[in-house]
């Protein structure tokens, strides 16, 4: 259903920026339909970032990040080659988990 | 499973998490499978900052220049308004974005560990003009900052 991940991360040093755009409504719950009912919630409530193997960002995510949610963090002490494993789970339960390898 | 009993005492904090570590580290639960269980509903559904500040246990966070909250003054597409927090105080784990004047202020919290810097770059919708804020903690105590965006066209309306 969802759209892959758009996952970027490039070394600098010693330091992985990581920047990851994920498909997502981001559906608020507060707006509504053109017949006046309100549009459910559907959003990212969690996602991790793994390196290596490693959890290095635990987030949860409420209804006011944007519509395809772009994030971006820096890991230090990553090394050329290493995979980065980007998961979101969103309140009705979707999920989504894509790889990239650190460049 | 060693890696994950650590990851949660030392981001989380021992507690009622306690009985979940450890079927994280029985191999019962993948930690993918954990981590959608624990969003904060009391942080995320709070109706103001007080009440957000509450749900994450942080009490009156007072100021740290070491806090750096980059937002735009004005926004002219309150859907998708840029905010970056980097934290330069040591020892920070982790970082909580709010909107005051959204409906749900709490935007997104994140803890960090094996290396990742207390950074983080998000996008966020703003309903109207509102005061932007980010909630660190670090060495156990919280820091705060915050910034007004003025918001010309508003990211939540119909």
């Amino acid at each position: 259903m969802s759209d892959p991940m758009k996952i970027r991360a490039k070394l600098s040093g010693d330091v992985a920026e990581i920047r990851v755009l994920m498909g997502h409504a981001m559906e608020t719950g507060q707006r509504k339909d053109a017949a006046g009912k309100t549009i459910p919630a559907h959003f990212i409530q969690s996602m991790t970032v793994e390196v290596a193997g490693k959890i290095v960002v635990d987030g949860q995510i409420g209804t006011s990040v944007s519509r395809n949610p772009v994030f971006g963090f820096k890991v230090k002490g990553a090394k050329a080659g290493d995979k980065v494993v980007i998961s979101w789970v969103d309140n009705k339960g979707d999920k989504r988990s894509d790889e990239v390898a650190v460049a | 499973m060693e890696m994950n009993v650590t990851r949660r005492t030392v981001l989380r904090g021992a507690g009622s998490l306690g009985a979940l570590s450890a079927l994280i580290a029985a191999g019962v639960l993948k930690p993918t499978a954990a981590f959608a269980a624990e969003w904060n509903k009391a942080a995320f559904e709070a109706q103001d900052t007080t009440g957000v500040l509450k749900g994450l246990g942080a009490g009156t966070p007072g100021e740290h220049k070491g806090l750096i909250l980059k937002v735009p003054d004005i926004a002219e597409n309150g859907a998708v308004v840029p905010v970056d927090v980097v934290s330069t105080i040591p020892n920070t784990v982790s970082i909580a974005i709010l909107v005051e004047k959204n409906p749900l202020p709490l935007s997104a919290h994140f803890d960090f560990a094996n290396g990742a810097l207390p950074e983080a770059a998000v996008r966020l919708k703003l309903g109207q003009t509102s005061l932007v804020k980010a909630v660190v903690k670090a060495d156990g105590k919280f820091y705060i900052a915050q910034k007004e965006v003025k918001v010309t066209v508003g990211g939540c309306g119909g």
